[in-house]
């Protein structure tokens, strides 16, 4: 009984702020998972990554305006996706340049909007808030949007299941077939806006490629259909998130400065740790 | 205008043109291999670093140099097995969550994370003229030592590979030297932004030349230019620096590609015109 109260804090599943964390923490680690299966098949981490520092963008324009965060990341997210399509970052050739370009511009804007927030609201430690991120300070009331841009980002995947994972496989097959790439790409794009605003919300908008990428890498490590690295994914993520609010609850009076470790650390680092367990096989192997 | 030049600006100007000229050197090279990712990534998991430093005490540059140097060695060590992309998102995100640590230990210092993220032209201290030029020097001679090897294995791997050159040690020396530029860049130019700098001026100069050194030398010009321009315009406006680099990264970008587009469609025009005049076979010479 004393390990348990250990391990999950006296008070842990009655605190309100635990269980909003707890359940948009479990929506986005689900949603975060097909997604980022797709994502480190298309070897597409880098434009994954670009939306989140991107959605950064529209957390600090959110906190300017005073609207909510999720809603900024998720349309600065889809924008940037639009001009990432727009210059060309479909191609495969100078992918990354044009997603580079796009992205600076992106980390430029949100320079300036958290300067002028500065000016406007009193408070300095909009910069961390934003980057960093806070699952506790996610509010009940925007649960219903957590559920809606989750259940929009899942059906935009679910739409083009077949023709994507063709595409990411072999983009030849799938041109010989018919499949129209762009179209196919675009709506690929706009999931993965809406999926890494999600993450952004969890764990801060620059953590967030650690549970995009990391559950789907492990994951595919581990299984050799899309379905069950889904599957895998998801599964890590959940496992992931849920035992990193645990322990930030539980490190409430660790040192050095006893106000509790961040949740986004823990999380990114039991998501890393996954990772590396599932190369084991692979390391044993050879 | 006057304060724009005056003693404590004298070092942040010196300072800061070797920053954009080796920036733009070493871009050129993220350009060519196609780097982006790994140039984003670096300096903002030195990020770490300089939060790690301000949370002990050390000085920035030390802090900065040190994660520079992990996230190199962690990328070339592991980059090579597995998907290159994704070992260089889990670096990032791993430097980044220790990052965050650090950050929650010492949050009193959120104005100082905010200059570290988007830049703080007015930081430099003259203690760190010395350092800079140094490391800065090393990271052009090993552009400069490297230069065949580092042109031949971007380009035509196969051809290195015959020629006795050793893919993963070209690797290793490129992305030190991006972590030297780190170092030296992200104080003035914010660990954000660093690799806008480095990717916008050659980008645009790729478009301007088709030969490397000529398009080194394009690169690092144009890089002199946002970095001065961003400061004057920082100065003034009092707006982060940051946001004038990430910004003049895109105008050149979309500058060049526009340059190029128009060029060809003047060639093309030019070439229908002389076959309007002299028949087809002046349209096969001109090509």
């Amino acid at each position: 009984m004393s390990l348990l109260h250990v391990i999950f804090a006296p008070g842990l599943f009655s605190s309100p702020s635990v269980q909003a964390a707890m359940t948009v923490g479990g929506v986005v680690a689900l949603v975060c998972a097909p997604v980022g299966v797709f994502t480190v098949m298309r070897g597409q981490s880098f434009a994954g990554h670009a939306f989140s520092d991107i959605s950064a963008t529209g957390g600090s324009a959110a906190f300017l305006l005073g609207i909510s965060p999720l809603l900024g990341f998720a349309l600065m997210g889809l924008a940037g996706a639009g001009a990432m399509e727009a210059l060309g970052a479909g191609r495969h050739r100078g992918r990354d340049l044009v997603t580079g370009i796009v992205l600076g511009a992106g980390l430029g804007i949100s320079a300036l909007l958290l300067y002028l927030s500065t000016t406007v609201h009193t408070t300095t430690g909009a910069a961390v808030t934003v980057l960093f991120g806070s699952i506790f300070a996610v509010s009940s009331a925007s649960w219903p949007t957590v559920i809606a841009f989750g259940a929009a980002a899942l059906s935009l995947v679910a739409v083009v299941y077949r023709p994507l994972l063709l595409s990411s496989i072999s983009p030849d097959l799938a041109a010989a077939q018919g499949t129209r790439a762009s179209l196919v790409g675009a709506a690929y794009m706009g999931a993965l806006a809406l999926s890494v605003a999600l993450s952004a919300l969890t764990i801060g908008a620059i953590l967030s490629t650690a549970l995009l990428i990391g559950p789907a890498a492990a994951a595919l490590r581990l299984a050799k259909t899309p379905g069950r690295a889904t599957a895998w994914a998801g599964a890590i993520a959940l496992g992931s998130v849920w035992a990193g609010i645990v322990l930030a609850y539980d490190s409430y009076g660790w040192p050095p400065v006893h106000q509790g470790w961040p949740v986004s650390f823990f999380v990114v680092t039991l998501v890393l740790i996954c990772y590396l367990l599932a190369q084991l096989p692979a390391w044993r192997g050879r | 205008m006057a304060g724009l030049f005056s003693g404590f600006m004298v070092d942040t100007w010196f300072e800061a043109s070797v920053v954009a000229v080796v920036a733009g050197t070493v871009g050129f090279f993220v350009m060519l291999r196609g780097a982006t990712f790994a140039a984003h990534a670096i300096p903002q998991g030195a990020f770490t670093g300089a939060a790690g430093a301000a949370l002990v005490g050390a000085n920035s540059l030390v802090g900065v140099g040190t994660f520079s140097l992990l996230g190199v060695v962690a990328i070339a060590r592991w980059g090579r097995r597995g998907r290159h992309d994704v070992v260089i998102a889990l670096c990032l995100v791993t430097l980044l969550g220790v990052g965050s640590l650090f950050l929650s230990m010492s949050s009193q210092y959120a104005e100082q994370t905010f200059s570290l993220l988007f830049g703080e032209p007015l930081a430099v201290s003259s203690g760190d003229l010395v350092p800079t030029v140094l490391l800065g020097a090393v990271c052009i001679a090993v552009v400069v030592v490297l230069y065949r090897r580092l042109v031949l294995s971007s380009l035509a791997p196969e051809l290195a590979a015959v020629q006795g050159i050793r893919p993963e040690r070209v690797e290793l020396w490129f992305l030190l030297s991006v972590g030297a530029a780190t170092t030296l860049a992200l104080p003035i130019v914010g660990a954000l932004l660093v690799f806008s700098l480095m990717i916008g001026p050659p980008a645009a100069a790729r478009f301007l030349t088709n030969r490397p050194a000529g398009a080194i030398a394009a690169s690092g010009a144009l890089a002199l230019a946002t970095v001065w321009a961003s400061i004057v315009a920082s100065f003034f406006s009092n707006w982060p620096i940051g946001f004038f680099v990430g910004s003049f990264a895109v105008v050149w970008y979309v500058f060049g590609r526009e340059l190029v587009t128009w060029r060809q469609r003047r060639l093309r025009n030019g070439q229908r015109g002389m076959a309007r005049r002299s028949g087809p076979s002046a349209v096969g010479l001109a090509r």
